[in-house]
This record gives structure tokens, sequence and C-alpha cells, in this order.
């Protein structure tokens, strides 16, 4: 005789839902997904980072809007779904899940800060979710469902650290945000430091909240390098360039950074708090390219007559770009046939100049420009064409090992 | 030599910011008993208040020294008459209270100024001593910093007007018999200490980049300061500033930012665990 009591009626309950659940969730998304294409984005637009965040969603939305005009991709519209992170790294997680898991999306674009890239890069790769992330970064993801188009530390650092030393001097000191990004830095550009002939003589990391830089500055001075590199990030940190130049310190030892512009900081500086540091980006507003010239009234025509376009809103503008031109060729939307045909070498022609795919580690092969700020512009000094992301390749090869999963380190 | 004074104008400057950050709270927590969690947004909309009048070509020093704390006073005393009058002397209320409106302000500051950092240029020249730079700011912190508890001091010591509103923050039922108003009192001390807030906000947004969430860097600092200070206005304000701003930057200079950082909060737990009323409980009694 069976007796039901409260206790099996609630365990056979929840097994019985948990079957449900699973049923549903094992069951592919092409019910769903009927005439358009789905496409999540995630950023951060509000908050501290939303200097970096608001351009990157602008030009997504550009992206899609001309990719629409144009007739969409295979006959379909291209629908957004997008989720501000409010710079919180917890969120990621949250909207990560829903975007795969809910929404069921084809693609996503979007991360901004390394943390947030990691934060969500095990979900897109478990959900077989393809992934793009469009953002300058500290270099060596190795996973075959990402697709990363900003540049590395060999792209960018290797070309501003010999440009910086020849100027200022062969004694470097860095001053790094305190998380991934800035400690996988650090480490590349003491490597690029030392095997230019220079001397590393301090190194300091700071968390995004701080603000005040005095004290640092002092001890800067007590060490007396010729040069001061600075991978700082986020809003906060801009107070180091102001406390600076405040300081009086700007016309004793010059600056460097490998962050300094990519959220257009240099238009929150004064000219002469930004005059003369040194930086290395794939984009600035100066470039006189068509491409660039089109894409800049492009922007201002959808966004009444703005132009707070930066290095990273590109970047997104050329992954939006990138994606689109690998389901063109793929001709489906199936992930597996998109990759493989990303990995054929696609190529694309925007605002930043050309950008192909590297296939053997789902980076970006691209232009590099030596810029200086000068009154609130990146002057371009000096432009390198179609630079490999050599550190990546050096550590990360997908053709040989496609089931990779590592973000690789810089061994010193 | 050179570098020892460098050193020491940073220990001081970080002491005075501290004392600066903490004095509206000190006067708002410590005298009237409100939780003020919208103490950082009081100091960010500070902040805005004089870039905007300095948009509007204001000069800076009166935006910073009048415009901001009557503009954040004025906010305070609105305020205080919708919001924290009805919960004086419930603790948890006000807290739950000021956390809203802490919101509030974030949310309205970024739907009129954006959410994008701005910011104004340091109007004070650096300069140097010996081979090193110093930010000449540092010393207008520092001047302001003494000024202002000096002249909170005065009032409250030496004026009937302050006489009255520390009676009134003690019995404000025996103030109440012998004529005064609480209700005013209270008002006018909580429009004091938001414009305190307020000054404090103004005078550090040439250092920093303003964004609508700023405030949310101060706000513990400021209360660390307060509790710890314990029951006496400017003597507790000077000695835990003193203490942790000391504590902080001898070592951020010995080893980093980051470890100045858990050096001071490791010192104000050791503090508060040894002396749990705060400093002016134990030291310095029935100082104000």
């Amino acid at each position: 005789m069976t007796v039901l009591n409260r206790r099996k009626f609630l365990g056979r309950g929840a097994a019985l839902t948990g079957t449900t659940l699973t049923g549903a969730a094992m069951m592919p998304g092409f019910a769903l997904a009927a005439d358009t294409i789905k496409l999540g984005s995630i950023l951060d637009t509000s908050g501290p980072f939303d200097a970096y965040g608001k351009p990157m969603d602008m030009a997504m939305r550009l992206a899609v809007s001309q990719i629409n005009a144009a007739g969409g991709l295979l006959g379909k519209q291209v629908e957004v779904i997008s989720y501000d992170t409010q710079s919180d790294m917890a969120l990621y997680t949250q909207y990560g899940q829903q975007l795969t898991r809910k929404d069921r999306v084809d693609v996503v674009h979007g991360g901004i800060l390394s943390a947030s890239r990691e934060a969500i890069r095990q979900t897109m790769r478990k959900t077989q979710t393809l992934y793009f992330y469009n953002v300058l970064y500290e270099g060596g993801v190795c996973d075959r469902n990402i697709f990363i188009n900003g540049v590395t530390p060999a792209q960018q650092v290797e070309a501003l650290v010999p440009y910086a030393m020849e100027k200022a001097g062969k004694k470097v000191y860095i001053l790094a945000a305190d998380y991934n990004y800035g400690q996988y830095m650090a480490s590349w550009i003491k490597k690029f430091v030392a095997d230019n002939g220079g001397e590393t003589i301090g190194v300091d990391f700071f968390p995004l909240d701080v603000s005040d830089f005095g004290s640092t500055i002092a001890k800067i001075q007590t060490a007396g390098p010729d040069l001061v590199i600075a991978p700082l990030v986020g809003g906060n940190h801009l107070s180091f360039f102001r406390q600076w130049a405040a300081a009086g310190m700007k016309d004793r030892i010059p600056l460097a950074s490998t962050t300094l512009g990519v959220g257009n900081e240099h238009k929150v500086l004064t000219p002469e708090e930004g005059n003369g540091i040194m930086v290395a980006y794939n984009y600035s507003q100066e470039l006189d390219t068509p491409e660039n010239n089109a894409f800049k009234e492009a922007w201002a025509a959808a966004n009444d007559g703005d132009q707070s376009m930066h290095e990273i809103a590109v970047s997104n503008y050329h992954g939006l770009l990138t994606w689109a031109e690998g389901v063109r060729k793929a001709g489906s939307l199936d992930r597996d046939a998109i990759i493989a045909a990303l990995e054929t070498g696609v190529s694309i022609t925007g605002p930043g100049g050309v950008v192909t795919v590297d296939p053997k580690t789902h980076h970006a092969v691209l232009d590099v420009h030596l810029m200086e700020i000068q009154d609130q512009r990146m002057r371009v000094i000096k432009s390198l064409p179609q630079r490999q992301p050599i550190d990546t390749q050096a550590v990360c090869d997908l053709e040989a090992n496609p089931d990779d999963n590592t973000q690789y380190e810089i061994q010193i | 030599m050179d570098l020892s004074f460098v050193i020491l104008v940073e220990i001081l400057y970080g002491i005075a910011s501290l004392a600066l950050i903490s004095a509206g709270l000190a006067v708002v927590f410590g005298m009237m008993k409100v939780i003020n969690l919208a103490h950082g947004e009081f100091m960010m909309m500070g902040g805005y208040a004089t870039i905007t009048a300095v948009n509007l070509g204001v000069n800076v020093f009166v935006a910073m020294l009048i415009v901001a704390p009557l503009v954040v006073g004025l906010i305070g005393l609105v305020v205080e008459r919708l919001v924290i009058r009805h919960l004086y002397g419930r603790l948890v209320d006000t807290m739950l209270a000021t956390w809203g409106l802490s919101l509030f302000f974030v949310g309205s500051v970024t739907m009129i100024f954006g959410n994008t950092t701005t910011s104004i240029t340091t109007p004070i020249k650096g300069f140097s001593v010996g081979n090193y730079q110093i930010n000449g700011y540092n010393f207008f912190i520092i001047f302001i910093t003494i000024c202002l508890l000096a002249g909170i001091y005065v009032l409250l010591k030496t004026t009937r007007a302050g006489l009255i509103a520390r009676g009134t923050m003690q019995r404000s039922d025996i103030a109440a018999a012998l004529g005064y108003s609480p209700d005013r009192i209270y008002m006018a001390t909580f429009f004091f200490g938001s414009a305190l807030s307020g000054l404090a906000g103004a005078v550090l947004a040439p250092l920093v980049g303003l964004v609508p969430t700023s405030g949310g860097i101060y706000i513990a600092k400021a209360f660390i300061t307060v509790i710890a200070g314990g029951p006496s206005l400017i003597a507790g304000l000077i000695s835990s500033a003193g203490l942790f701003g000391l504590v902080n930057q001898v070592f951020t200079f010995a080893i980093s930012p980051v470890i100045g950082e858990v050096a001071l909060l490791v010192a104000a737990v050791i503090l508060l665990r040894l002396l749990p009323q705060g400093v002016t409980a134990r030291f310095f009694k029935g100082k104000m």
C-alpha cells in the first residue's frame, strides 16, 4: 500500500518540476528564434565606467541599424537585447546567464573590464553562445568560443614603450589599476622595458576606487624615474593625471598611458593637464580615412551631432562588422559554422582601418598608431600597419588545440 | 630634508582631508544622532554646485567657499523639513531614510548632469621644494580645514547660538522649557551640517573626477572617523583624523596605497576595540 504523505508528495513534486525544467532547457532555441537574429549586448552604460560603455553602446546600435538598413543578415533583421551592468561586476554574471538561458541570443557582444569578460566568458562557452569581446586588453585569452579585436600588449605596449623610452629615458615607473588587466599589463610593460634596455624602478597598484594620488606622486619623485607609464582605469583614476599636473610634474617627467583616451578622457582633461601624454591605439578621431569620415558622419547623424566615439567604441563597431561578415560567409546562424567562417581569416575595413581575424588565436591583426595628446586631441605621430597579436600567438594555437580554455599569463 | 618636508605635508594633507570630509557628518551624526547615509551625496552635490558655478563664470573660490555650502545647505534644509524632522531619535529609521535619499540624489544628479566624469582644474599651481614638486592645493586644503575647525569651535563654544544648539542636542525638553524652539534649532543645525558637507565636497572637487556616485568613496571613511572620534566634536575629529591620516599616509609611503587603506581600517578596528565609545570618551573628556 502506498501512503502519500506530505514529504513524499513534495519530493515527487520537486522531481517532476525538475524534469519539466530540464526538458525545457534541453529544447533547442530554434523554436523561439524565428524571424529575427537576436544580438545580446552587455555593457556598463552607467556608473564609473560609462565613459567607456555608453559610446560602445552607441557604436553597437549604429552598426546594427546599418546592417538592418542594408537588409539585415540572411534576410533577417537583427534585434538587440541589451543589459546595462551599471559598472557592477556581479551583474555581469547575472545578465550573462539571462542572455544565454532566458533570451537565448545568437551572439553576445560586450564586457568592458577584463574582470567582466572573465565573469561571463565561461557562461558563454558552456552554453555555446558565440562571444565577441571588443576591447583592448592584456592578451592571452585562448578560447575557441570568443573573438577579440582590441589591441593586445604586443600590438600596443611593444610600440609605445620604445617610443616613450626614446623620448624620455630608460628608468620607468609603472602605476597600474589593481585587477587582472593592470596586473598583467604591468608585467608586459616590465618585459618590454627590459627588452629595450631599460629598468623598471617601481610598480604601484591602485584599487579602482582610489582617487587620491598625493603620496604616490611624492613617492615617484623619490624614485626619480625618467618616464611614468600608467595603465590606470576609470573615472577615479583620472584624478592621477590632474593631480600630477597640479603638482607641476607634467613638465618634469613625461607620461605614457595604455588606457588614457580609450574613454575620451583626453577631452575631460584640460590641454594643460593632457598635452604631451603618449599613447598608442588602433583608433583616433583624427584619422583622415574615407571609412572614418563616413563613420563619424553616420555617428553624428544617429546621435544628434554627438562626437563621443573612441577607441573601444570603434572596436565594438569592428566587432559587429566582423560578426556580420562571419554570418554572411557561413550562411547560417549555427555557432560552429560562424566560427569556421571567421577562422578563414575574415577581414573588414572599419573606421580604424583593416581588421583581420587571426585564425590561430581568434584575436585581430590591425593597425596601431603612436599618438600624443595635443589640445584634447590625439595627434597621430606614427602609424604601424597590420600588427600581429604576437603575444597571444606565442602561447595560443586554437587550430592545434581547439579545446583550450585558458588565459595565458606572460612569463618573465 | 626635502623629502621629510614633502612627507610631512602629505601627512598633514591626509589628516586635513579626513577631518574635512567628516566635519559635516560630525555635526549631523555626532551631535544630532542622525545616521546620514546621504553624507557622501551631500559632498558630491557640493562638487557639482562648484563645477556648475565655475562654468557659469563665478570665481572658483567664491564657488567653493560660498555657493556650494549655500546650495547644499538649502538642499539639506528641504530634506530636514520633508524627511528628517519626523525621524529625530529614531536612529535606524534615519539610516533607512537617508539611504533612500542618497539613491534619490545619485539618480537626480545623473539625470541632470549625466553619468560622466566632470571636473575643474585646481586653481593653485604646484611649486617646488628642493628637488620635489608639491601640489599647492594641498596647502589650501590644510588651511581651509584649520579655519573650519577653528570656526566651528568658536561658533559652538563662544556664541549664544552655539550654546543653545549644544544644549538642545543634549536635552531638547529643557531647551523648550527655557523658551527655545527645538524644532527650529534642529533645522538650523542640520542646515549647518549639510553646508559643511557641501563645502568639503566643493573643496575636494578639483582634485578628483566627479561622477554622481562619487559620494560612495567618502562615506565609509567619514563614518569611521566620526565614530572613532567619540562624543566631542572638535577634539574627536582632530584626534581620530590625526591618527587615521597618519597611519594611512605612513603606510602608503612605506608600502603601497592599498596597504595604506588597509592600515587605516585595521587601526580603526583596534581603536574601537580598545575605546568602544571613541577616543574622546576616554581622553579630552568634556572638551568641545
